[in-house]
């Protein structure tokens, strides 16, 4: 079959609804996933096609959803959880942390955890308060836990294939301002390997390493960036636990110069254990130290400011021009 | 049996509301006073004797088929089970634990819940539910490895049905309405059973579990040990109302039950499991106890709680009473109790053994389990790790 033209959110609704019927055990849980298709519609239609006991709607409460997963995992099943925004997992951090993560360790191996947190992350969507947030670094620092963040519809869709299908809990960050943008998907392919990067333009002066929202905003600096005569790689990370140092290390052995992008706050975020790894597997490689590009120090600012909050395009060139100048 | 099958039906009875309005209808003062003191389910006395009036007739037809040799096996399920955990206090204090949560004094509670399962019932249990892993067939020896420091509990949960001990307060309550959504979906007649305290009545978790277990009609009895003490706070810090009636509140069945009487306990958790079995849902079952020990080895409750009190709760001894009980009924004689001390001397010795010569684990365990599936930092830490204990080695 050929690739098919579809949004992130399509992506995602056909992968879930894949996996819907190609195991029994899996099941979506979630506020409003059942009538509604949830807030942003990526579970359309589910619970018309499977009922209400696959896809289900359950009470208001984000601990107890995560929670009552754990328990139907332990049972046999392989929920697959939607926490309606980012800034609403934390009641759920308590489980995710304490049990999700360390249930599979705490056993000596004799249980495992199929869990897939969904988490609509990021801004740039003009919303109100802990609606916007990129909290990845949270659950990347925390062992036991994968997570992943796709930026196309077909990594969309494959990687919420593999996130289902693994046997570890997998925090699965939605990049939601892109959920409208459309890419080919092939739902015959081979996929990729879940935890490895991919190289979404190449080039020989400098590499950006972004994932989810961000990776856009990449490639259109490496397009601007090219107009002055710049070779800019975009290395798209899509896993940031664990890391594909080796991918990223490839890439900039080649270029020498590497920027990390993400929306979240720079300070210790996952692009501040990216500049120290790269900087000790490539120290003698690197012709500028590694630059992070991200948010501020500061609570994820009103909607009107966001646009100067978040990295954009300039700030991006900004950190390249910075790099190169070294 | 689906969720959504089950959700339909309503549950026949519940007992928590009907209760409470037979208290705010009657008018006599002993009524009023039973509002304000609820009354417990008992069908033994601390004196020993049997109780059977209109308040408990419910749960009496849950007891009928015990034998005496039944009551002798609770009896000694009671023994051996405190002279375990006296034992692992002994171990803690000679530096073989860590760490040690004495159950004293709740071995009613959990021997009797323990007693009322079946053996494809599952339990998820805090970290004193030391005699219902006792129940369950789980090996004493396994329960002290994490309070050693060995390992974080490390038994199968799969082999007995008993999940592994749960140290943050309240969390396993979801993990049972969660396995307890996957029995009724899976059309299952299992049970689920959640143990927890009067502390834990307090957190998020245990109020959702409610929830989500009465939404969704789970086959799961709530199983509070009201032992009156969260560590140095007294119920009064953790509720304005007794605590079974909160039951009501969620749209089930709530019951106080005198956690220091084997045989109510027991009759009173058979119902509620028959219940969870019959799809009419989630109870609260509140066993009425107290934490005759420190909340664990590190604690030291002079600095709360007078002697007085722990005294009077000593008059109410589960062992004590059903060992009144049995002497006074004629169903055990000197040679079982005599016997029964023999094997309890065997069991602390075996227990004593087993944790002086539990080795320590493997150094690379660190590494182990992290993943199902694996994870490159790990690997790459594993890796760096061991070159470095290698360096030793080698005599660099």
């Amino acid at each position: 079959m050929a690739a098919e033209k579809m949004s992130i959110a399509k992506a995602l609704n056909e992968s879930l609804r894949k996996a819907l019927e190609t195991d029994p055990k899996v099941l979506i849980m979630g506020e409003d996933v059942g009538k509604l298709g949830g807030v942003f519609r990526i579970t359309d239609g589910l619970q018309k096609d499977f009922g209400e006991d696959r896809v289900i709607d359950t009470p208001l409460a984000e601990s107890g959803i995560v929670g009552t997963a754990i328990g139907l995992a332990l049972r046999g099943y392989r929920p697959v959880v939607e926490i309606q925004f980012d800034g609403f997992v934390f009641p759920a951090y308590d489980q995710i942390v304490t049990q999700l993560a360390k249930m599979h360790a705490r056993a000596l191996g004799k249980v495992k955890m199929p869990v897939v947190v969904r988490i609509p992350y990021g801004g740039a969507i003009g919303a109100v308060e802990h609606h916007s947030e990129s909290p990845e670094a949270l659950f990347a620092h925390v062992a036991g836990l994968k997570v992943v963040s796709p930026s196309t519809a077909s990594d969309a869709y494959w990687m919420l294939q593999q996130a289902i299908q693994s046997d570890d809990p997998v925090i699965f960050f939605e990049p939601k301002r892109r959920y409208w943008d459309k890419g080919e998907v092939d739902v015959e392919a081979i996929p990729d390997a879940l935890h490895t990067s991919r190289v979404a333009k190449a080039g020989t002066d400098i590499t950006l390493a972004a994932y989810g929202p961000m990776v856009k905003v990449c490639l259109e600096a490496a397009a601007a960036a090219a107009e002055e005569g710049k070779s800019v790689e975009v290395v798209d990370l899509r896993s940031m636990s664990p890391v594909d140092f080796d991918g990223l290390q490839r890439s900039v052995e080649k270029t020498r110069r590497l920027v990390v992008v993400h929306e979240a706050p720079v300070f210790l975020g996952v692009g501040s254990e990216i500049a120290a790894r790269i900087t000790e597997r490539c120290f003698y490689h690197l012709e500028a130290p590694v630059l992070r590009v991200g948010g501020y120090h500061a609570p994820y600012p009103p909607a009107r400011l966001e646009e100067e909050y978040l990295p954009g395009l300039d700030r991006v060139l900004d950190a390249v021009d910075r790099s190169l100048a070294y | 049996m689906t969720v959504e099958s089950t959700a339909a039906r309503k549950p026949r009875r519940s007992s928590g509301t009907k209760r409470a309005a037979g208290a705010s209808t009657r008018k006599t003062a002993a009524a009023a006073q039973s509002a304000a003191e609820p009354q417990l389910v008992q069908l033994l006395t601390p004196e020993g004797d049997r109780v059977e009036t209109a308040d408990n007739a419910e749960f009496l037809p849950y007891v009928e088929d015990i034998t005496a040799e039944d009551l002798r096996g609770l009896y000694r399920d009671m023994v051996l089970t405190r002279r375990f955990d006296s034992e692992a206090t002994s171990l803690q204090r000679q530096g073989e634990l860590g760490l040690w949560a004495s159950l004293l004094g709740q071995e009613a509670a959990q021997i009797g819940s323990g007693r009322a399962l079946r053996d494809d019932d599952y339990v998820f249990p805090t970290y004193r539910e030391h005699g219902v892993a006792w129940c369950r067939g789980v090996d004493p020896t396994n329960l002290l490895g994490m309070f050693r420091g060995v390992n974080h509990g490390g038994w199968d949960p799969n082999s007995n049905n008993f999940h592994l001990y749960t140290i943050v307060i309240g969390s396993q309550t979801l993990h049972a309405t969660g396995y307890a959504m996957g029995v009724a979906k899976d059309g299952a007649d299992s049970a689920v059973i959640a143990y927890f305290g009067d502390g834990a009545s307090s957190q998020g978790d245990v109020n959702e579990a409610f929830t989500f277990s009465a939404v969704y009609n789970a086959p799961v009895v709530f199983f509070c040990q009201n032992n009156q003490w969260a560590i140095s706070e007294p119920t009064e810090r953790q509720m304005r109302v007794p605590l079974y009636q909160r039951a009501a509140g969620f749209g089930f069945p709530g019951v106080r039950v005198d956690g220091n009487d084997v045989l109510a306990c027991l009759a009173v958790t058979r119902w509620a499991l028959e219940r969870a079995r019959r799809g009419e849902g989630p109870t609260l079952v509140e066993a009425f106890t107290y934490r005759m020990g420190a909340h664990t080895t590190s604690d030291d409750p002079t600095r709360y709680r007078r002697d007085e009190e722990r005294a009077a709760w000593e008059a109410k001894d589960p062992i004590e009473r059903l060992k009144a009980h049995l002497l006074a009924s004629g169903d055990a004689d000197e040679a079982f109790f005599a016997e029964l001390e023999q094997e309890s001397e065997k069991l602390g010795k075996r227990v004593r053994e087993a944790v002086r010569s539990m080795p320590d684990p493997d150094t690379m365990a660190i590494f182990e389990n992290v993943y199902a599936d694996g994870h490159a930092l790990v690997d790459e830490e594993r890796a760096e790790f061991a070159a470095y204990l290698a360096s030793f080695e080698e005599g660099h």
